[in-house]
């Protein structure tokens, strides 16, 4: 096996695991460290891990729980990712988790923090509202009071003041994860098929799962190793994949679209965790960079409005830096951020002249052919025309 | 996250109960919907002559809307939710559904969305239609997430300048002074987007007469909802709500809708004082959660009206502001008022616990027997959670709670027949319940 091989199949292994099997694995290394779970799709993780707890990405349970619970609580029409989030709570399947936190990005989600928390007490439950305006002098001054107050929340709640020069060595650490990543994003886009799309997605998710001090020699050891791989070479569609920043779809999906004929080029796939395009530099004051870099540095998600940033402009310009001939639209059921967008996106694709094909996933859906039929006529009404 | 709800201030005088009479309960919606009808069709006339006129015109939300500053720069406001729910009311929202669909919409995505959205790309919007293109579009995000997608693409599809106005939803017990600064900031970048549409400079005192105006109304709303506290309620606090959410949603900061309040409350005080109820008979008193189904709004009412159950007071009609629970915009403080009624004094900025306080103040203080709760599938802001609600009521409180789905622009989402069923079965028990454990039937009697 190779060293990207064994990374990829180390991540693939935590990625089996229930969250507070996955927090039990990082306390094998970490003992004591007590989790905080973190919902789709962005929270400042650099303040949770400042506090001395675990920040972990909470992107439901896909296969690995029947939903026995939820499903009296959120109706038929409700999507997968709330629903398996509700059950792990109602089930008491978050043990050695000190809280989690929620953020205005929907609706359901926002019902979800609610609604968990009242099955959930004693667990410290966190509503973040990222704003939803242009990046103003206001629109700034605000999210540096909400960076604050869940700064202040979470000391209080754990005894601890979480200091400055705390967030500033948590916010160097995961300065380099993202980094990292997204050296792995660029790595692949220049070399189609040096490590697929499927391999990356199961890292950048098992990221979400790991402390940064044991995500980063995980990365490091892959982004060494990359140049020695060589890529698989076959006649493909470059494709961006649109429309999954929030639920992550299963794994197989992603090997359908690849196996279908798809390099994928870019992608939003847990995108929060990736947020920012630069290195966020601590200054004096590190809770205020981090909220500024929210405000200002952060690419488009369609869970923010930002004037300045339209996303049919995010999209065009990402499909257009990454070299690819397609959009493949991936969006969860009943995900209303993303199907609503899905309009304009496809307006913006369609005078633009690039092709695009718009799929739907669940949680637990476990048959891919279809799916995988429909990418492949896309791709070869594109390869053969 | 914050849990709780002030005590309604306000408490009905009612008198010694009399037996209703059956004119009288016909007549009771004859007036108030009439008087409503009156000032709604005066808006509407006005919407219909901006079509041509050139009157500014701005989109603008329902939930904790900032109506009152437009209404400074005699803006007209166009609500896209009013005309989705019209387009439903007369069964003729399917249509533009499937237009909508056919440019990207799913089927799951909100019907409110897409109906308008159909209208718009059918010709509705602009010179050769019926209602006139904005030339503003402010976006009040006030918790629900989908108008702003909404209003992005209203602005995109007409090329008009969109203004939004964030709300940070509550998550302590009071929005923050951060918060608070956060949403004046916005009000002023607004006030001078007027100023620009308008070429007229801003007049806070302007401002100050239309907030008393405003509060006025606020307090027919609250003395009006109140009397249904009487036994038998002068009014469905549910289905007849919706004389009154036109004129406080839409009309608020007018001299016609506080003069409609005071007609409504007039009327409902002397319903109360002669015994007169909504129904010929009232046996059953229910709380009703989420929107009604529009498309068969006639049809779901008959199924109540048919086991004499009125209700006495409903959530929906909050999603503009809870102002029986007292808040009252206050010309003294303008701006602020406004930013604290947009972040904090209406439904749909509240987390669903807040609103099962809510709805429990209700049961207790209105004296309902029953909870309903109406699903629907376009308004996830309503719906994600509400089997929860039902575990709370029934399990934690003992309140015989029944929940059923449709929707509330799609007539696809509406079996008759499946929710007959249910309704007929969930009273049934209730009527059964009362036998067995002996309880009087409900007479004309004070609460």
């Amino acid at each position: 096996m190779t060293v990207v091989d064994d990374a990829v199949q180390q991540c693939r292994d935590l990625l089996d695991l229930l969250p507070a099997e996955a927090l039990a694995r990082a306390q094998e290394r970490h003992p004591r460290v007590a989790g905080f779970a973190v919902f789709p799709v962005y929270a400042p993780v650099e303040i949770i891990h400042a506090a001395g707890l675990m920040p972990l990405g909470l992107f439901g349970v896909g296969n690995k729980l029947e939903i026995t619970n939820a499903d009296s609580r959120f109706q038929s029409f409700i999507c997968s990712i709330a629903k398996s989030t509700l059950e792990l709570f109602l089930r008491n399947e978050m043990k050695g988790f000190t809280g989690a936190v929620f953020s205005s990005i929907c609706d359901v989600a926002r019902n979800l923090a609610s609604v968990a928390g009242r099955n959930a007490p004693g667990m410290y439950l966190e509503y973040l509202h990222l704003p939803q305006s242009s990046p103003t002098e206001a629109c700034r001054e605000f999210t540096r009071s909400e960076f604050r107050r869940f700064r202040d929340n979470l000391g209080a709640r754990t005894g601890r003041p979480i200091t400055d020069d705390a967030v500033a060595r948590s916010l160097g650490l995961y300065n380099r994860v993202r980094a990292l990543t997204r050296q792995l994003y660029q790595e692949r886009r220049h070399r189609p098929g040096v490590l697929s799309a499927a391999e990356l997605f199961t890292v950048a998710q098992a990221c979400t799962r790991l402390m940064p001090e044991d995500a980063i020699p995980l990365l490091e050891d892959l982004a060494a190793s990359l140049p020695m791989r060589k890529p698989v070479s076959r006649d493909c569609v470059r494709v961006v994949i649109e429309g999954s920043f929030c639920e992550q779809p299963p794994i197989e999906l992603i090997e359908a679209i690849e196996a279908a004929g798809c390099h994928v080029v870019d992608d939003d796939l847990v995108v929060g965790w990736r947020l920012f395009r630069h290195d966020v530099p601590a200054g004096p004051d590190p809770v205020a960079a981090l909220a500024d870099a929210y405000v200002a540095d952060s690419c488009y998600t369609s869970v923010r409005f930002n004037a300045a940033q339209p996303r049919t402009t995010g999209l065009l310009r990402r499909a257009k830096d990454a070299g690819a001939d397609a959009v493949v639209f991936a969006a969860a059921k009943f995900c209303e951020p993303a199907l609503l967008d899905y309009v304009l996106f496809r307006k913006a694709l369609d005078e633009q002249g690039v092709p695009h094909l718009k799929i739907e996933f669940e949680e637990k859906m476990w048959t891919f052919d279809r799916l995988r039929t429909e990418v492949e006529t896309f791709t070869e009404s594109m390869l053969f025309e | 996250m914050t849990t709780g709800t002030k005590a309604p201030p306000v408490s009905a005088t009612v008198s010694a109960p009399a037996k209703p009479s059956a004119s009288a309960a016909r007549d009771y919606r004859g007036v108030v919907h009439d008087l409503s009808k009156t000032v709604m069709t005066d808006w509407m006339n006005q919407l219909q002559a901006a079509v041509h006129d050139g009157t500014p015109t701005a989109y603008l939300m329902i939930s904790g809307n900032c109506v009152e500053i437009l209404r400074c720069f005699d803006i007209l406001p166009v609500f896209p939710e009013i005309n989705a729910l019209q387009l439903a009311i007369r069964k003729k929202a399917l249509p533009y559904i499937l237009k909508a669909e056919e440019i990207g919409y799913a089927s799951d995505n909100c019907a409110y969305v897409k109906a308008d959205m159909g209208y718009t790309l059918s010709g509705g919007v602009g010179e050769e239609g019926t209602m006139p293109k904005p030339r503003l579009i402010v976006c009040n995000f006030v918790g629900c997430n989908v108008y702003i997608k909404w209003f992005e693409q209203c602005a995109a599809m007409m090329d008009v300048p969109l203004t939004m106005i964030d709300i940070p939803f509550v998550r302590e017990n009071q929005p923050s002074p951060d918060d608070v600064r956060y949403v004046m900031a916005q009000l002023r970048t607004l006030i001078e987007d007027c100023e620009k549409l308008t070429g007229r400079k801003f007049d806070i005192d302007r401002l100050r007469e239309i907030l008393a105006y405003s509060a006025r109304a606020e307090e027919g709303w609250a003395l009006a909802k109140s009397l249904c506290r009487a036994r038998p309620s002068p009014f469905d606090c549910y289905f007849d709500s919706i004389n009154m959410m036109g004129p406080i949603n839409a009309l608020r900061g007018t001299k016609a809708a506080a003069d409609f309040f005071d007609g409504a409350v007039a009327h409902y005080q002397k319903m109360v004082d002669e015994g007169v109820g909504a129904l010929d008979e009232e046996k059953f008193r229910i709380v009703v959660e989420g929107p009604p189904p529009y498309p068969y709004y006639r049809n779901f009412r008959n199924l109540f009206e048919k086991w004499k159950a009125v209700a006495v007071q409903s959530t929906y009609s909050t999603v503009g502001g809870t102002w029986e629970f007292g808040f009252r915009h206050d010309p003294e403080r303008p701006l602020e008022s406004i930013a604290e009624q947009m972040l904090m004094h209406n439904l749909c900025n509240r987390t669903m616990t807040e609103r099962y306080a809510q709805i429990r103040a209700y049961v207790e203080r209105w004296h309902a027997d029953a909870l309903v709760i109406h699903s629907v599938k376009s308004c996830r802001l309503f719906s994600a959670g509400q089997g929860d609600m039902r575990e709370y009521f029934t399990k934690e409180l003992g309140v015989p709670t029944l929940m059923v789905e449709s929707d509330l622009e799609d007539p696809r989402y509406y079996a008759e027949a499946q929710m007959k069923n249910r309704i007929d079965a969930f009273f049934e028990s209730l009527e059964y319940k009362r036998i067995r454990e002996g309880a009087p039937q409900p007479a004309g009697s004070q609460p």
